[in-house]
């Protein structure tokens, strides 16, 4: 999937599992603003969602457990919701929440954030991670192990072909 | 919870031996102990990864009664390959807004005069403008 990307010095994107997406991107910016631009709407409404959106709705709860709601509205007038709640919130190195567009309910993702300070920038990985049944109920604990990273690759290959 | 095709598909990619199950496929069809072959796990236990991955509708299974091998869908990977590419993009158009917004809010000589809901300045990377030019901090 790297390949059809532009920008590589700054942004990448792996599949370390089908279920796992890491995004990583440098921005010029000391990690407490990107941590705020993060967490407070009046910086969100600025860049959050899709090119040439805007936020009419931003709504944060933000402790543990605090829901959020985005509606993104498109330049065509469609709106869409986004929604999640809040996991774990360390200011200014770490943000959890699970992110679930409204329109695909049930199709939940848990987003674990890092913001790190790399030679004056701030590195934020973003780890996604699909957020299975099994996952919500507990019983899926054992992550992505080690010997089956080798077929994770060659099927990463494969969905990359398809898409 | 509603079980949706997309949600069955993750599910059933969690594991891992039917990850390499489809791999293998991926390379073509096979039979039971052709799949058997590379895990230390019984016929049974095969057999019982490759019902999961039949019901999710992953893999088929031929007509042929002593045969019966198998071979990979598409349609379902496809299904996640696209749900990945929508995700992917929405956060990658999303990170270059910050990406700019971030600039602007520190360059000096926007932090007076910037009012909220001001032109919009976005730099797409698309189809950049030719007289764009990045901004320091």
């Amino acid at each position: 999937m790297n390949a059809s990307m532009g920008a590589v010095e700054r942004y990448t994107l792996t599949l370390p599992s089908p279920l796992e997406i890491v995004l990583t991107r440098n921005f010029a910016a000391p990690r407490a603003l990107v941590f705020q631009a993060h967490t407070q709407p009046a910086h969100l409404v600025h860049w959050w969602g899709r090119t040439g959106s805007t936020l009419p709705v931003c709504e944060i709860d933000l402790r543990p457990g605090g829901a959020w709601r985005f509606v993104e509205r498109q330049s065509d007038g469609r709106e869409y919701g986004f929604r999640g709640t809040y996991r774990e919130i360390v200011p200014p190195q770490r943000l959890v929440y699970t992110f679930e567009f409204e329109g695909t309910p049930g199709h939940v993702v848990l987003v674990s954030a890092t913001f790190d300070e790399v030679d004056g920038m701030t590195r934020l990985t973003s780890r996604s991670r699909f957020h299975t049944a099994e996952d919500r109920n507990g019983m899926l604990q054992s992550g992505m192990e080690a010997g089956a990273a080798e077929s994770c690759n060659r099927l990463e290959e494969y969905l990359a072909a398809l898409s | 919870m509603r079980a949706d095709p997309l949600s069955i598909t993750f599910a059933t990619l969690a594991d891992p031996t039917r990850r390499a199950i489809l791999s293998r496929l991926s390379s073509g069809q096979a039979t039971v102990n052709e799949l058997a072959q590379p895990f230390a796990l019984s016929l049974p236990a095969i057999s019982k990864h490759l019902k999961v991955l039949e019901r999710a509708g992953l893999i088929s299974r031929g007509r042929n009664a002593q045969w019966r091998p198998c071979r990979l869908k598409a349609s379902p990977l496809k299904a996640v390959a696209d749900w990945v590419e929508e995700y992917r993009r929405f956060w990658e158009a999303s990170f270059d807004r910050l990406d700019e917004y971030l600039r602007e809010l520190q360059s000096p000589e926007k932090t007076q005069a910037a009012p909220k809901g001001g032109p919009p300045r976005r730099r797409h990377r698309i189809a950049a403008p030719a007289r764009t030019r990045p901004r320091r901090a």
